[in-house]
């Protein structure tokens, strides 16, 4: 039974597409107010899943979906816990306030329904993503935001860096979508289900089992080409070359997080290892560090904030990898507040741009008189970096340094990895934080810069989507006592998979407490690397620059490798010499016919030869003088009718054996095939003899005495074993009941059979449009090959002098009158291989 | 082709080819033949016409241009295959019906239309490729 909430759960992830599919009609009536009617879908849907939020507060968790192939025991499922509902409410609340935002941003563009459009595709795959139950699903709307993020990305498609960007983050997070498929095919093999929920119980048994490994490596792989994790970072920054709405909502709070998601669901199954920390651990800290020393290079604000937001998916990353109570609590607080301050301060940067025209920090100064309000929803984005007290983030900070428990100094060396961890994070915060205080002040403060465009304040839409958020991270730093309960402790119990016991409080005896001096060092730190900020930019870029390389291009030296080395594969493959395709066939066939005989040592017996009556007898010798037909013939128009006898002969002995449909469809066969050939001969202009030198025809004669005693063999072995005939006795006993045919063959055909005759006719029509499309091309119609192709064909037209490939234009003018009658060509070989060489150039 | 002898019997031969192929077509559910070896037939039919008095000719004859034609075959095959979805059937199940007429019964069914499918997809492909084999030697 489907029950309404199975419905209304389905429809979270289902009603974006669906509005999706509206929104450029919608648009087109609406104008200038399409961001409102639209943001309608995810403000309901986010109104829809805060109906849940008490229930998983209990503990409790809603299962819900459809069947979806239930023979494979697939269902479209959705799993509600604490942690896929603030995913979900994260991305239907923060995407509420960016498809308003992009309906002001892109105000008046020519594209902006298809924008609206791809940006709910977007949304749905998120949600779908997240509250996934069924793995299947999951790497289904895990996909999805891959294309759907290359449309996104790739939006402004007449741009190349555009195109690049969007082509790069497809090739990386689609690699990464495959190791996920990979692993859930891994894990349904070792578990025998399809589902998350039913997974959390066999984590002890897939630690034990030797596929844990693989598994683990390719659900990492996934998570980390996803959240941009090093050394698969690079394309996040260059994804900023979407429209400012993209990268606060993709790069932000929701595409990128996808990784974390896909880590701390996989958490209680796969996490808790020495393998599973070291690798989490290790590229988290280490993208901490370079993602925020990139962000300190920048002077361009979405640039900046790119970089950070490696930087804040390093460090989940690191708090999910060391995993413990106090980190997973940390990443949840971080989470949730990095979605907020960094969605926020995309949507300013997106502002400021709109407003000035430029996003150079060192082009913009003063702003807080003209951007009042922008400069409100900054400053509370940049406290937020900085994690000052009242933010969220700053109870994020605390409790990320209380990872470190010290009852004496020598517990520093003792526990040197959470000692390390911990200065990766106070350095890697401190970065950020200076990033974040020069993004405010060079912007804000100081001098007024003239600028492309007069400073103004942007209309409602433009801003109220990054103050709400700035006013949820103050909300949520101050209103600890309800956050904890209804968000913190669902979402970090679910990551850890047990029940998770967290209470956040402000009070002033914190101020004396370990965490509080390491977060005061922090600001400390980060306001000294600020003030030197701008000579440590230098110091990297002429660094930068003497290097040389860069992960961009290492990726384009691989694309490019791959390129070419695909044209080289088939430059070598596809050479257009026939004679060597049919060497390769010919040979191949015979080593398949040949090599299994001796793998038995033993040659089949020749089966008894019954006595052969005349006509018989007639019919054999009518096959052999077709055969010696061929072998004798002087030309190759005699060759290819005296191979229509001996067809003709092998259709006879068809008839004479009880195959009379075989032997009527071989007669029309042979018919049609020697007609076509000689068609076919006398368009290709080749001489009328086939010369060939003693070596060749040995060569030639030899592979196919080859061939013909291979055949042999396997037909007397074949009569060797005894005729199964289950089949045909089935066959013969249904056909007239079942099918209302006596004709067997023809019922299998149209009845039985009818899917392979319908997939077989399709494949013939393919064939013959493809025929025409040839023919059509050969007749100096228009030439629409592949660069590849024509450079190749083009490289070896003098080797292929003969082959059909060589005279692309076949308006041989004085071939012509001859080659009209078929059997009464007189044309000199001489002379039509001299009018193909002129032919050559298009007539 | 410029013998008297094949150009007067061509259009004949052609008529008789194509007339028995749509005998071997619709008897082949009970004895040797189908809309396969039906195509062959009359695939063949167009090539020897096409040889006897052209390619523009036998265009015009055929009012269809053949490739068309095999569209529409696989087109039928699949809607064939449709109609037993209608009856809630999985796809491609035979369905059968009895039409009266005068003494006997004319029998209809969903295999005979998918074999009339393959019949039309056979003769446009085989029928197209000669063509445009053909077709280069005229219009040069």
């Amino acid at each position: 039974m489907i029950s309404d909430q199975d419905l209304g759960i389905t429809l979270i992830a289902i009603a974006p597409f669906l509005a999706a599919a509206l929104a450029p009609f919608i648009h087109r009536f609406t104008k200038g107010h399409s961001g409102w009617v639209l943001a309608i879908i995810p403000a309901s849907i986010f109104i829809y899943l805060l109906g849940f939020v008490e229930q998983i507060a209990r503990g409790e968790v809603v299962n819900a979906g459809f069947d979806w192939v239930p023979s494979y025991g697939l269902r479209l499922s959705f799993y509600l816990d604490g942690l896929s509902v603030t995913f979900a409410l994260l991305i239907s609340g923060i995407g509420t306030f960016i498809i308003l935002y992009s309906g002001a941003y892109l105000k008046g563009h020519v594209h902006q329904g298809r924008f609206l459009a791809f940006m709910l595709m977007f949304m749905g795959s998120m949600l779908g993503l997240v509250l996934s139950d069924n793995l299947v699903s999951l790497f289904v709307f895990w996909e999805l935001t891959a294309i759907t993020s290359f449309l996104l990305i790739g939006f402004d498609h007449v741009r190349e860096a555009s195109r690049r960007a969007a082509i790069q983050a497809l090739v990386i997070t689609g690699l990464g979508g495959l190791a996920l498929l990979a692993a859930i095919v891994l894990l349904r093999q070792f578990t025998g289900q399809w589902d998350m929920s039913a997974m959390f119980g066999w984590s002890d048994a897939i630690k034990e089992g030797g596929m844990y490994l693989p598994i683990l490596l390719l659900v990492i792989f996934a998570a980390f080409t996803k959240s941009a994790q090093f050394p698969f970072h690079f394309w996040l920054p260059n994804a900023m070359e979407a429209p400012t709405p993209v990268s606060a909502y993709l790069h932000s709070a929701t595409m990128v997080k996808a990784g974390v998601y896909l880590l701390a669901r996989f958490n209680p199954v796969l996490g808790d290892t020495f393998e599973w920390s070291l690798i989490l651990q290790v590229f988290g800290g280490f993208t901490l560090l370079w993602g925020a020393a990139m962000a300190m290079k920048q002077t361009d604000l979405k640039q900046m904030l790119a970089q950070t937001t490696i930087a804040s998916l390093g460090l989940l990353v690191l708090l999910i990898g060391i995993g413990t109570e106090v980190a997973i609590t940390a990443a949840v607080l971080y989470l949730v507040s990095h979605a907020f301050y960094k969605g926020a301060l995309f949507m300013v940067a997106g502002s400021v741009d709109h407003s000035t025209g430029t996003r150079d920090i060192g082009e913009l100064g003063g702003l807080w008189r003209a951007m009042p309000l922008t400069f409100a929803a900054a400053a509370i984005g940049v406290a937020g970096m900085a994690g000052v007290p009242a933010t969220v983030a700053f109870m994020a900070k605390e409790e990320m340094y209380a990872i470190l428990e010290l009852s004496s100094i020598s517990d520093l060396f003792t526990n040197w990895t959470t000692t390390l961890a911990i200065v990766v994070m106070i350095l890697g915060n401190a970065m950020m934080m200076a990033v974040g205080l020069s993004m405010l002040f060079k912007v804000f403060f100081g001098e007024m810069k003239t600028t492309p465009l007069k400073p103004h304040e942007g209309s409602l839409s433009i801003w109220i989507g990054a103050l709400v958020l700035g006013g949820f991270s103050i909300w949520a730093g101050t209103q600890l006592y309800y956050f904890t309960n209804t968000i913190l402790i669902p979402v970090a119990s679910s990551i850890a998979g047990y029940g998770v016991e967290a209470s956040l409080y402000i009070k002033f005896s914190m101020l004396t407490t370990l965490p509080f001096a390491l977060s005061t060092l922090t600001w400390i730190l980060g306001v000294v690397i600020f003030l030197a900020i701008a000579d440590i930019r230098a110091i990297m870029r002429s660094f930068a620059k003497n290097l040389g390389w860069s992960f961009d291009k290492i990726f384009d030296w691989l694309i490019f490798g791959l390129i070419k080395l695909s044209a080289r594969l088939t430059d070598f493959l596809h050479h257009g010499r026939l004679e060597i395709y049919l060497y390769v066939v010919f040979v191949g066939f015979a080593l398949a016919l040949i090599l299994p005989l001796f793998g038995n040592f033993a040659l089949p017996t020749m089966p008894p030869i019954e006595t052969i009556s005349f006509y018989e007898g007639g019919i054999f010798a009518m096959a052999l003088v077709g055969l010696a037909a061929v072998v004798m013939a002087k030309t190759r128009l005699v060759a290819i009718v005296s191979l229509g006898i001996q067809g003709f002969a092998v259709a006879l002995i068809f008839m004479l054996f009880g195959a009379p449909d075989l032997g009527f469809t071989q007669f029309m066969v042979e018919t049609l095939s020697v007609v076509i050939l000689a068609l076919v001969m006398t368009r290709l202009h080749l001489d009328q003899r086939d010369f060939r030198a003693p070596m060749e025809i040995i060569r030639d004669g030899g592979l196919a005495l080859i061939v013909g005693v291979g055949v042999t063999l396997v037909m007397f072995s074949v009569l060797q074993t005894t005729l199964d005939t289950r089949l045909s006795d089935f066959f013969t006993l249904t056909s007239v009941p079942l099918a209302h045919g006596s004709n067997i063959v023809n019922v299998i055909l149209v009845d039985y059979r009818g899917l392979d005759t319908l997939g077989e006719i399709s494949v013939v029509l393919a064939a013959g449009i493809a025929i025409i499309a040839l023919i059509r091309i050969r007749s100096g119609g228009p030439q629409t090959g592949s660069g590849i192709l024509k450079k190749i064909t083009g490289g070896r037209r003098k080797k292929t002098a003969m082959a059909n490939k060589t005279s692309k234009t076949s308006k041989v003018a004085k071939a012509s009158k001859s080659t009209r009658a078929v059997s009464s060509r007189k044309a000199s070989p001489a002379k039509s291989k001299a009018s193909v060489e002129k032919g050559r150039k298009p007539a | 082709m410029k013998t008297v002898i094949f150009k007067t019997i061509a259009p004949a031969l052609t008529a008789i080819m194509v007339v028995f192929s749509i005998f071997v077509l619709l008897r082949g559910h009970n004895e040797p033949g189908g809309g396969f070896i039906g195509g062959l037939i009359a695939a063949s039919a167009i090539a020897i016409y096409g040889i006897a008095v052209g390619v523009e000719n036998v265009r015009k004859a055929l009012k269809f241009d053949p490739i068309s034609m095999a569209g529409f075959g696989v087109f039928i095959a699949s809607f064939a295959g449709l109609l037993s979805l209608g009856q809630s059937f999985p796809f491609l199940t035979g369905l059968w019906g009895y039409i009266p007429f005068g003494e006997t019964k004319i029998t209809v069914s969903t295999p005979m239309l998918f074999d009339i499918g393959v019949y039309f997809a056979v003769v446009g492909t085989i029928g197209a490729v000669a063509l445009a084999l053909e077709e280069e030697d005229d219009d040069k």
